[in-house]
């Protein structure tokens, strides 16, 4: 009786999780850039892929009381960051949240991030239905020092 | 015709003097009026001169620790510079002032910079003292609401002075730390080739 509810539960769980994966998005080395204590806010990079054209509209996290999707432009060697509404995902094509262009911005964190983390992430897009759907990320704390060139990692040595 | 002729001497000239035109990857500030001095707090709270460094080449970026990218970037590319010239560095001094001392509080400030390099110098000032300082450099600063935060617009250039404290160049975001290692051994190089 016990393992019979047992595994009923696991199998729930486990819908449940598929549920909330139904977002088509490939989610591919995801990191966040590591804090010093009294620091208050980081960027996550990471390459995202879908199967059919969607958006990220949002983002959220646990370590973070406020999450927003950053474009970062250089317009006359004058760096700005701003806040914008979304990140068009077109059908098949990666699209790269590194130095440069996107990223997730973590404001008013709640801790420091230390190399090492593993920074829970929810991404939230919208298909062209308008439904929307979300995905759990782990991203891992690279050193505050760590490049944000590409996807790969390039650490000082 | 005898300009003509007097041009290729004088291009004769030039190229058996060996001083050819440098090409620098940075954006050539040698002369300009400005970019002279700073008076600032370091973390520990001692006044700092620019003056001070004569004698050693400094790269000098405006930055500030909630920024994203392009800060921690720019200071990487700083302290790689630093250690791809080894030796020819000549004690080459990293220096970062904060255009948002509001939030970088020396403690944060000093913390921030050692993970770069344990010889940054982090600077501060209060208000009126980063505004004027901004303006002596030529550097933009403007804060932007965003959420219930807010982020700092500004001149993402590396400036870099020579030994003799003269402003000599720019150094943009885009450039590679090899870029920048290559603007600095040129400047860096012994000028008398006799
Ligand atoms: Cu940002």
């Amino acid at each position: 009786m016990n393992r019979l509810l047992i595994a009923g539960l696991m199998l729930l769980a486990t819908t449940a999780a598929q549920a909330q994966n139904t977002a088509p998005v490939t989610v591919k080395d995801a990191w966040v850039r590591a804090t010093v204590p009294a620091q208050k806010a980081t960027g996550a990079f990471m390459q995202l892929t879908s199967t059919e054209g969607t958006r990220l509209v949002g983002a959220s996290s646990s370590a973070a009381g406020t999450v927003e999707i950053h474009e970062m432009a250089m317009v006359d060697n004058v760096m700005k960051m701003r806040a914008v509404p979304g990140i068009d995902l077109p059908a098949g094509k990666t699209v790269e949240l590194k130095s440069g262009g996107y990223h997730v911005m973590l404001l008013a964190l709640k801790g420091q991030v230390r190399e090492g983390d593993s920074v829970p992430l929810t991404l939230v897009f919208e298909g062209k239905d308008k439904k929307r759907q979300s995905i759990e990320v782990k991203a891992a704390a690279r050193p505050l020092n760590a490049s944000a060139k590409g996807g790969e990692m390039k650490g000082p040595h | 015709m005898t300009m003509l002729r007097n041009l290729l001497l004088l291009c004769l000239g030039l190229i058996l003097a060996g001083c050819d035109r440098p090409h620098w990857n940075g954006v050539n500030m040698s002369g300009v009026s400005w970019g002279r001095e700073f008076r600032l707090q370091d973390t520990s709270g001692r006044e700092r001169t620019l003056a001070e460094f004569r004698g050693r080449p400094v790269m000098l970026f405006f930055g500030f620790v909630q920024c994203a990218e392009v800060c921690p970037t720019s200071l990487l590319r700083a302290a790689e510079v630093k250690k791809q010239l080894g030796a020819d560095g000549k004690g080459l001094q990293i220096i970062l002032i904060t255009v948002d001392p509001e939030r970088d509080t020396p403690d944060l400030l000093r913390d921030y910079a050692a993970v770069f390099d344990p010889e940054l110098v982090a600077l501060r000032g209060d208000e009126a003292a980063t505004r004027k300082t901004a303006d002596e450099f030529r550097v933009y600063y403007q804060k932007v609401p965003t959420g219930d935060s807010y982020t700092v617009d500004h001149t993402a250039l590396t400036y870099v002075f020579d030994a003799d404290g003269n402003l000599r160049l720019g150094e943009p975001h885009n450039l590679t730390a090899e870029q920048v290692t290559q603007d600095l051994r040129q400047l860096l190089k012994p000028k008398a080739d006799t």
